[in-house]
């Protein structure tokens, strides 16, 4: 199905139709998969930049530091900062679980790992409210303590957790699996304690595929919708996460300011692609 | 995402069973993890099953079968069909393009077919909208050739389309990649066209991996909810979809209505990826000699 390959004896006239009707099919097949994903993934980043400058540099820069967009987006990387770590942590110890020991419930634990993924966004959120919200069975024996989980920072930490622990978990497991216990094994017999053969063997083989569902992992904490749409409270200018100040901007009719707040939340992903690419060409085992 | 994927590759463990614990940090990571996965996971997923087994069956119908929930069911599920046979269409195209040819860009596309995973929905909810609206790049020229997207039900399957593209393309390609070329050469030596070629040769081995990444772009689709509700208008009864619908319950405080639809919703879903997994097991027996 490649292309024809370069030869420079005369082509049987037959055989040089053959060749020139499979160019002629693979370039129509480039060319209407790149004019599809331009049309449907394109043109989407390609208006936002447009609508965010459409009124100018200095309008832009000034829908960027209004105090409530600002407060958003420190909102959202202070989410970030503290869900990464506990889904670092709890990615590792699963995989370190799941791969180096036998134990019953090992499947049933795998499958759970998992689970978060099938499950959509309100869904997600609305299980929160239902266990954890102050009419909750938890979150109401919390409000006797005068705890309140949902409709704050906490909620939006926890519901966070939900929709991204898999990532790193995902990346780890396989690749855990496949490097075996043999290195740490070794490691151990030489004398080294638990601690410095995890941190010498285990996170040297692993660190690529750590930061690469890290990469992931952040940017789906950093843009999630629904699920802290439905704990978040839309408190304005407190519990209000990028995301969510886009739909509050876009809802007042304040178009500009909520393309401008997109831009930031676009410039992450565009990041998240280009680092992930980049460790795709680097370490192709990380994935 | 790929839940049915990596069931493929449940990993097997040790097994030599007497050595079982000659690495250390076995009650730790254990420990790490099953307070992990019950306070996070399992005891919210217990909150809506015991919400639900509160309200009782009549009552459960009574909310499911109201006209309201009915037309948010079917413009969901329609909107999801069309997203889902759409993507799994153009999956296997960009696929094959991906896969099988070398072309300046490649990488651009390559990293394009990832960028509905890496956008936040809501951006992508506003960006379809600015495009599909009447005053839109898009909406402009549909709108001469007498189609409207923004607010209504097209909308909605545009939306999910965007949102579920990386799943018929991401779970087709690497089984596509371990395609060997000889079949494909035999076939044609023996006269077979490229269609045929595909048809008969090719495709029988995507197979499971297309009814995987199909189910996969169903299920995101069924449960999409940021993407769609910029441009979907949001009329009850006739461009409100399910996700929605929870989320207005939810503000009136009907926990159990929010409950019974989001419990009906996570059903399908989840009927649908077990579905498919028989399947893809079936398909992949039937490939391997009927083992």
């Amino acid at each position: 199905m490649t292309a024809a390959t370069v030869t420079h004896a005369p082509l049987h006239p037959q055989i040089a139709a053959f060749h020139r009707r499979q160019r002629l099919k693979r370039l129509a097949l480039i060319l209407s998969a790149a004019a599809f994903a331009l049309l449907v993934m394109g043109l989407p980043v390609i208006a936002i930049v447009a609508r965010a400058f459409q009124e100018g540099l200095a309008v832009y820069a000034a829908n960027i530091v209004e105090p409530d967009t600002l407060h958003a987006i420190g909102l959202t990387v202070l989410t970030a900062l503290i869900v990464l770590p506990i889904n670092i942590v709890y990615g590792i110890a699963v995989a370190w679980a799941i791969t180096r020991f036998r134990f019953p419930g090992r499947r049933i634990l795998l499958t759970i790992i998992e689970l978060p993924f099938s499950i959509s966004p309100i869904v997600a959120g609305l299980c929160y409210l239902l266990i954890y919200g102050a009419t909750g069975l938890v979150g109401s024996w919390l409000d006797g303590w005068n705890v309140q989980l949902m409709f704050n920072l906490t909620g939006i930490v926890l519901v966070s957790l939900f929709v991204t622990c898999p990532f790193v978990a995902r990346e780890l497991i396989p690749l855990m699996q496949v490097s075996g216990r043999d290195q740490e094994e070794a490691a151990l017999t030489l004398g080294a304690s638990g601690w410095q053969t995890f941190r010498h063997v285990t996170l040297h083989n692993i660190r690529w595929a750590l930061l690469y569902g890290a990469i992931l992992a952040n940017a789906r904490v950093m843009g999630e919708f629904g699920a802290v749409s439905v704990v978040s409270g839309n408190i304005r200018g407190e519990t209000m996460t990028l995301p969510l100040q886009v739909q509050l901007l876009y809802d007042d009719y304040n178009a500009t300011g909520a393309f401008a707040a997109a831009t930031v939340l676009t410039l992450i992903a565009v990041i998240t692609l280009v680092l992930r690419s980049l460790i795709e060409a680097r370490h192709p085992h990380a994935s | 995402m790929t839940h049915v994927l990596t069931t493929g590759l449940v990993p097997s463990g040790p097994t030599r069973r007497g050595a079982r614990r000659v690495l250390p940090g076995f009650g730790l990571t254990l420990g790490i993890s099953l307070l992990f996965v019950a306070l996070i996971i399992l005891l919210p997923l217990s909150g809506l099953a015991f919400q639900m087994a509160q309200l009782g069956f009549p009552d459960y119908l009574n909310i499911i079968l109201s006209e309201r929930t009915l037309a948010a069911f079917s413009v969901t599920i329609s909107a999801a069909a069309l997203a889902t046979v759409f993507n799994a269409t153009f999956g296997l195209l960009l696929a094959w393009v991906l896969v099988r040819y070398e072309f300046p860009g490649k990488r651009l596309l390559d990293a394009l077919v990832d960028l509905p995973f890496a956008l936040p929905t809501a951006v992508a909810g506003i960006a379809l909208v600015a495009l599909y609206d009447k005053s839109g790049w898009m909406g402009m020229l549909l709108e001469g050739m007498g189609l409207k997207v923004a607010y209504t039900w097209w909308g909605i399957a545009l939306a999910m389309i965007f949102t579920s593209v990386p799943f018929g393309v991401r779970t087709v390609q690497p089984v596509m990649e371990s395609l060997s070329p000889d079949m494909e050469e035999a076939a044609r030596t023996l006269g077979a066209r490229d269609l045929q070629i595909f048809r008969h040769v090719g495709f029988p081995q995507l197979w499971p991996s297309f009814i995987t990444g199909a189910s996969l772009a169903f299920a995101r689709s069924l449960g999409e909810f940021g993407a769609v509700i910029f441009i979907a208008g949001n009329m009850p009864f006739e461009t409100e979809i399910a996700s929605l619908l929870i989320m207005i319950r939810l503000e009136e405080y009907d926990y159990p209505a929010a409950s019974a639809i989001a419990g009906t919703i996570l059903g399908l879903a989840l009927v649908i990826l077990i579905l498919a997994n028989i399947a893809q097991g079936r398909a992949a027996r039937h490939l391997n000699g009927g083992k």
